[in-house]
């Protein structure tokens, strides 16, 4: 009963869409004012809330006559993963997708106010035409719903690898990312069909980037210490095809998000930030697809057969031509903004765009090449970091140089005064670039730009603040320099950890003492354990540089069902760095174990935290400023 | 100059969703395909994998009729699914030679009986060395070995319905 | 010196195809050399990788071949697709699918003597076939434990 509930809440909702489409383009509709397609908008995301909570009821009650359920879960999995394998499957994860889309249209229904009626009307019917699409592929090509009759006795999704909490909640997180940027797209092309394109706008765009943003930062940061602790490699970004869906959309988001306030100051930079905001969502869909379908091959794929795979392409050829074609044809109409010079902070945001879209397109290239290649050729290849830290490194350093000189330039003509007060923190990253230089004499030397650049930049984000009364600063403020704080924090992490890793790899036998870095490790003891579902071969390890003695216990273990052997890394956390162990094979008498000692790690973590928080900031900065000057933004 | 221009993303998005067709078309092709093709078959002799039924050994493939060889394993999945199939071509006449690999008489003779034995022989290939030589790197496998023992076709994993009459347009063109 | 608004389009838009040209040109350098091919051991045999270009090399870990070094974590082998041999050495934790009579993927490259140096192992993922219908198989799977090793 309640399965079908939600199948009828989709078609309903599916119904609502098109008609959602139809006010939105259909000449004459606006006579009638945007109360009717707000009404609509409304329904059609509050059905889809519905079918979706209908789906986690019958995954909480492991409901075994939904075949969905049947495949994907078991009676004695524990609650919170029960809930979280609603999303840990295909069907699941499309409707949580159709699922962020409808509410989002629904809230931009119910709390847009600034903006221009017509162009309104015509984003929501946007963010109608793209429900409807993923409506139609969710009912015909991959129903959560389907039953199965006679119903299973057991589920089959018991796989304890899966249940791990940055797993259950990873997805979800980075789908209001990616879902979030709908908004934009609908709204973009809501402005190109009537051609307004100015600060309302902007303001509009804003907070929907602003929080997709922030959800894709988090997902990321989050999505990239799972994979350090979890694979045992000690590697935090492995260019893997998945990793780099993930990347697109939020490379293009950030330079969205610098456009729109640029087009909100100025009103300047108009189509770039209209293409922006069509590539940003563009690069969603294609990440999607590339996940299900079969194109690249990944550990992270689900597997989906090839005809589903057809459709969503088919989709997604649709939705961003569709938006191209529109583009091509409308631009031409949009106004042009004020001037600007050379030296201005519209300047900078323009090379910041540049340069954020120039690293979106060699990933981009990265990601399918061996695609085209084997298209063309038949030769198989693949890419992988060499090509990509080749390619990304040398911009991404010149991108940090704006970032330290582009916060302190005026709008529209900068005399360059203000620069003056980068002296110092120039001097500052030179002198670090200097002692690195001479002191790790070997290879890295873009990481060792890099950290000169992070030294830089870490005293440069805070010059903003400088002779301003800090009460009286707005929260905008605060949250640009936290953000640009974050981003040297995040760098120094990365070029520290990689300029002075230290590893270990031996086979010891217990009793020996081994050294990793300023460690002293002994080797305790090697013990069988178990768990609830697996056994393990667990190793004691002290670790100690001069003070006090540390423990540590890796394993490596096995899962009985489906059988499975994992490894399972200890890792001692200090104000300096990271140990990271790891226990391997036997061999003979001894063990295999492998240690890291990577100084200054964590921070590349903590630096994408606080370039969240730092957008968390923003979106607060703006929703007291709306609040302040009344009325809901 | 900017007209033509305005509509070139289009036409990137053109190519780009044509090689995603292409690839969903021609999936990616992690098989290891063998370098026997058109080689005899590798010398050996094995013993019988079950009792009462005879070993097979590569000289017994050169006898002047082309066979199928068919790698497959008691603990072989999809070899369950695929036995109605070789039930099939054997009963359309072809002569089918198993080896099985990795496996023991007892459990081999439970697959047999609960899946059929379509073999005329079955070898026991207890170390893979064997399956290795042919270029096989997994179960189920079918070779076509012609009259004089020369290796003609591979047929990665299990044999569809709808590949029979494939095989047997093989087996032909290999008299 | 500012812009007038039309020369401004201009140079944004010309500004835009400096980005994808510099994107594509970047992305070319990049590839011609950090491009890993995929070869066969009997393409190796025959030439076709270059001593010292960044490959992968693709075949089945050959029965008996494995041995494991004094040091105890560096593995040499001989990877082989039925016609050819390729020996591989590597130094590291070997994955737990790795074992002889198995497929296995290493990423490295090859030394001028003739031995593959691999710098990382993919084992690959169970050797039973799987039938289409169940789609594309995620890489890492383990195989049900085989009766003789």
């Amino acid at each position: 009963m309640i399965a079908e509930t939600g199948l009828a809440a989709l078609w309903l909702a599916a119904a609502l869409s098109l008609l959602q489409l139809a006010l939105g383009f259909a000449p004459g509709m606006l006579k009638s004012g945007s109360g009717p397609i707000r009404a609509v908008a409304v329904l059609q995301g509050v059905l889809t809330l519905f079918a979706f909570a209908m789906l986690l009821l019958v995954f909480a009650t492991t409901d075994l006559s939904v075949s969905l359920v049947a495949e994907n879960s078991h009676s004695a999995k524990p609650l919170l993963y029960k809930i979280a394998g609603t999303w840990g499957n295909h069907e699941g994860s499309m409707l949580l997708w159709v699922t962020v889309l409808g509410v989002s249209g629904a809230a931009l229904a119910i709390f847009s106010r600034r903006l221009e009626e017509r162009t309104f009307v015509a984003a929501l019917g946007a963010q109608g035409a793209l429900a409807l699409g993923f409506f139609i592929f969710l009912l015909f090509a991959s129903n959560p719903f389907a039953r199965l009759n006679p119903p299973a006795l057991e589920g089959r999704g018991l796989n304890p690898i899966l249940q791990d909490p940055g797993l259950a909640f990873h997805p979800p997180t980075l789908y209001f990312g990616y879902v979030g940027l709908s908004v934009a797209f609908s709204l973009a092309v809501g402005a190109l069909v009537t051609g307004k394109v100015d600060r309302h706008l902007a303001r509009a765009m804003r907070p929907w980037v602003l929080g997709a943003w922030i959800f894709l930062t988090l997902g990321i940061t989050a999505g990239s210490y799972w994979a350090y602790y979890d694979l045992g490699w000690g590697g935090w970004w492995f260019w893997d095809p998945v990793e780099n869906a993930s990347l697109m959309p939020w490379l293009a988001a950030t330079a969205l998000l610098h456009s729109l306030n640029v087009l909100a100051a100025r009103e300047s930079l108009r189509a770039w930030t209209i293409m922006l905001a069509m590539i940003a969502f563009s690069m969603s869909m294609v990440g999607t697809f590339l996940v299900r379908s079969g194109v690249l091959t990944s550990v992270h794929a689900f597997a989906v057969d090839p005809k589903r795979g057809v459709f969503l392409l088919i989709l997604l050829a649709f939705y961003v031509g569709a938006a191209l074609l529109l583009f091509a044809l409308r631009s031409g109409k949009l106004s042009e903004g004020p001037e600007f010079e050379l030296v201005s902070r519209e300047a900078a945001l323009v090379g910041n765009n540049l340069l954020l879209s120039v690293i979106l397109g060699v990933v981009f290239i990265g990601t399918l090449y061996p695609l085209f290649v084997e298209a063309l050729t038949g030769a198989k290849l693949s890419v992988g970091a060499p090509y990509f830290n080749a390619v990304v490194g040398p911009i991404a350093l010149a991108l940090m140089a704006l970032i330290t000189i582009g916060p302190l330039l005026n709008w529209r003509r900068d005399s360059g005064e203000r620069l003056k007060r980068l002296i110092i923190p120039a001097l500052l990253g030179l002198g670090a670039l200097v002692i690195l230089l001479i002191a790790v004499p070997q290879d890295g030397l873009l990481a060792k730009i890099g950290f000169g650049f992070a030294i830089a930049l870490f005293p440069a984000s805070l010059i903003p603040l400088l002779g301003r009364k800090l009460r009286r600063t707005p929260l905008t403020t605060y949250a640009m320099v936290l953000a640009h704080f974050g981003v040297a924090t995040a760098v120094a992490g990365m070029s520290i950890s990689s300029l002075t890793t230290s590893e270990t790899l031996i086979a010891a036998k217990p009793g020996e003492i081994v050294s990793v870095g300023p460690w002293s490790i002994r080797f305790g003891s090697i013990r069988p354990v178990a768990g609830p579902n697996w056994t393990a071969l667990e190793a004691t390890l002290y670790a100690t540089r001069g003070g006090v003695i540390e423990t540590l216990k890796p394993q490596a273990r096995f899962y009985t069902d489906p059988p499975t052997a994992t490894t399972q890394s200890a890792i001692l956390t200090t104000l300096t760095g990271q140990l990271y162990t790891v226990v391997g094979q036997q061999v003979g008498d001894r063990w295999q174990l492998r240690l890291w000692w990577k100084p200054m790690v964590t921070l590349i973590w903590l630096g994408g935290a606080l370039i969240a928080f730092g957008g968390a900031l923003a979106l607060l900065g703006r929703a007291w400023r709306g609040w302040r000057k009344g009325g809901v933004r | 100059m900017t007209g033509w221009l305005r509509f070139a993303p289009i036409l990137l998005l053109v190519l780009i969703v044509a090689a995603m067709l292409w690839r969903l078309a021609n999936p990616p092709d992690t098989t290891v395909h063998s370098q026997m093709i058109g080689k005899p078959v590798p010398q050996f002799a094995l013993a019988a994998a079950v009792p009462g039924v005879q070993g097979l050994s590569s000289a017994q493939l050169a006898d002047g009729k082309p066979k199928l060889v068919h790698f497959f394993a008691s603990w072989c999945v999809p070899c369950i699914g695929e036995a109605p199939v070789l039930d099939q071509l054997k009963k359309q006449g072809l002569t089918i030679e198993g080896i099985a690999i990795r496996d023991r008489p007892d459990e081999l003779a439970g697959f047999l009986a609960r899946n059929g034995d379509p073999f005329d022989r079955i070898g026991s290939d207890p170390e893979s060395k064997t399956q290795l030589a042919f270029g096989s790197s997994g179960v189920p496998e079918t070779f076509v070995v012609d009259g004089r023992g020369v290796i003609r076709l591979q047929h990665i994993g299990a044999i569809e319905p709808n590949e029979i009459a494939a095989i047997r347009a093989a087996v032909e063109q290999a008299r | 010196m500012i812009a007038k608004p039309k020369h401004q389009r201009l140079v944004l838009v010309a500004i835009a195809l400096v980005a994808v040209l510099a994107a594509v040109l970047l992305a070319m350098w990049g590839l011609r050399d950090r491009a890993a091919y995929f070869y066969t051991p009997a393409d190796v045999v025959a030439g076709k990788a270059q001593p010292g270009q960044s490959v992968r090399l693709g075949g089945m870990v050959e029965k008996g071949s494995v041995e494991r070094l004094a040091d105890g974590v560096t593995v040499r082998f001989v990877l082989t697709d039925g016609a050819a041999k390729v020996p591989v050495v590597f130094r590291g934790i070997v994955p737990d699918l790795f074992r002889e009579g198995s497929g296995a993927i290493a990423e490295g490259s090859l030394e001028p003597g003739g031995t593959f140096d691999a710098t990382n192992i993919l084992a690959k993922h169970d050797e039973r076939y799987m039938p289409p219908q169940m789609g594309n198989q995620a890489a890492e799977r383990q195989t049900a434990k085989t009766v003789m090793k």
